[in-house]
């Protein structure tokens, strides 16, 4: 449990956030052209990192906005929130 | 086995005022070379040592533990042991490891308090009531004992809790299976590493594996912190931190993990004596021999490896659990901590061979791997053994998740995961 910088509403608790898993997993562009590996590696498969983490989140009981956060997964420390689209940090 | 426990052991060591115990379990070095190497030594990979020396005569083998063992989610879990699951391939793979429970003590010289108290699972809604008698009719289907229970017999089996219409979560019914129960959980880490030390395995623990060194395709032996290790098979058994293993040799696993919770009270006379389980509000009941309250909770939505997990989702299962139990209103909490659960997307466990040569995974159990624990170190053995499933533990593959044949337990399980 921890607070999360929204973008846009500001600081609030992390029970008013779902969280959406692993970021910047790119949509097929070609769905009708994968392999049945592919779609497993798209639907499926997760690096589950421990440790820096790059993930989305949506604020689902606030402004039910999604943005993307970089968390260590090890002690929950959040090290940087970005909007969707913007270039993740370094 | 050197010092077989019994009756007599308990009066000999009794005139020696218990000073002259033998120790378990050896506290070797590990060797430069193994025939296998288990990687974690919870209760599935000491059960997994356990029974290839036993039925493989794997002999020549260790298990690393970066801890102690039954230092992670084997001394952290809430202890039910159920085989109550919907799909054939699920009743099949747990009912195995039940039956197996049923002369585990025996088999292994070693108490575990295996207690076949019976588990509840709780309706609270119409689906929830259509969802349970399907997988009482399925149970049954598949020869495992599984009744369903109106409210009225609900509360006369478990008297305490609170049947009233009128409450946020009314019983509509449950389902029983009397063959399930629950056991100690140290006792079977213990037993097993007990057991697999006297037919000469390694159980190397502070050990803790740094990468995988690999030959083209094959393995040739782990890294960690007490040297290399030379071997050509590896079983990885590393629950939440699976993924970890996998990211070494660049492997992606299904898996996300998070930290699932669980509290005991302070101890108080018998009051339950069964396991209550209520699927929709994630609330698990049942009380240790020692009288504190075993409850289990859920998992925090996001991934994380702290082994804590968060406050509210504790206060949810706590208010489920004090209006269904009106009686446990002043008890106090004396624990609560978390355990790291590697969840796949189907909720079913992975016992498999991967396509690196040599490396197995038994993984993904999510919230529900301690009822499996002899039963997965069995299959797992024999897929290690024999570089092949069995039949019991072939539809726990990976490549389900490119065949698409997943094993759908998400809700489909006695518990929502």
């Amino acid at each position: 449990m921890f607070l999360i910088n929204c973008p846009y509403c500001g600081e609030r608790d992390q029970s008013e956030f779902s969280a959406g898993g692993e970021a910047h997993i790119i949509r097929p562009k070609q769905p009708t052209e994968m392999s049945d590996d592919q779609w497993a590696e798209y639907l499926f498969m997760r690096k589950n990192i421990k440790g820096i983490q790059f993930e989305r989140w949506n604020h689902s009981h606030g402004c039910r906005k999604w943005f993307n956060m970089v968390r260590d997964t090890s002690n929950d420390k959040i090290h940087a929130v970005y909007k969707m689209g913007e270039k993740p940090p370094v | 086995m050197k010092n077989k426990y019994s009756i007599f052991s308990l009066i000999k060591n009794a005139f020696s005022y218990h000073e002259n115990w033998q120790r378990a379990w050896r506290d070797p070095e590990p060797k430069k070379e193994y025939d296998a190497v288990i990687i974690g030594g919870g209760g599935h990979g000491l059960a997994t040592a356990f029974y290839l020396a036993k039925k493989h005569n794997m002999t020549n083998i260790a298990v690393v533990e970066k801890g102690w063992i039954g230092g992670g989610n084997t001394g952290r879990n809430t202890t039910i042991i159920r085989s109550n699951y919907l799909w054939d391939a699920s009743a099949g793979l747990y009912d195995h490891a039940l039956k197996i429970w049923e002369s585990l003590s025996q088999e292994l010289n070693y108490n575990v308090m295996f207690s076949q108290r019976g588990v509840m699972n709780l309706a609270h809604n119409l689906q929830d009531v259509r969802d349970l008698k399907r997988r009482t009719h399925a149970n049954r289907l598949n020869g495992i004992d599984a009744v369903w229970l109106n409210t009225e017999e609900v509360k006369k089996f478990c008297p305490i809790i609170n049947t009233s219409p009128n409450i946020r979560y009314p019983v509509l019914g449950g389902t029983l299976q009397r063959r399930a129960g629950t056991a100690r959980h140290d006792a079977v880490a213990w037993g097993y590493a007990r057991g697999a030390d006297a037919m000469g395995v390694d159980i190397i623990q502070n050990c803790e594996v740094k990468g995988i060194k690999r030959s083209g395709n094959c393995v040739e032996g782990i890294e960690t912190t007490k040297g290399f290790i030379k071997t050509k098979k590896i079983g990885v058994v590393a629950a939440g931190h699976s993924s970890v293993i996998a990211n070494m040799v660049d492997l992606k696993l299904p898996l996300e993990s998070k930290p699932l919770q669980a509290l005991v009270s302070e101890p108080v006379k018998p009051i339950i004596d069964t396991v209550v389980m209520s699927n929709a509000v994630h609330a698990y009941v049942s009380q240790s021999d020692k009288g504190e309250l075993v409850i289990g909770a859920g998992t925090d939505a996001y991934i994380s490896y702290t082994q804590r997990g968060s406050h509210d989702v504790v206060e949810g299962t706590l208010k489920a659990i004090l209006e269904l139990y009106p009686i446990f209103s002043r008890m106090k909490m004396l624990r609560q901590w978390g355990g790291i659960v590697d969840i796949c997307p189907d909720a079913s466990p992975i016992i498999s061979k991967t396509h690196i040569k040599g490396l197995y995974f038994n993984c993904g159990w999510g919230t529900g791997g301690f009822k499996a624990t002899p039963g997965s170190g069995d299959l797992f053995a024999h897929t290690i053994a024999n570089d092949e499933p069995h039949k019991l533990n072939a539809d726990f593959n990976i490549n389900r998740f490119v065949s698409g044949d997943l094993v759908d337990e998400h809700g489909a399980a006695a518990v929502a995961h």
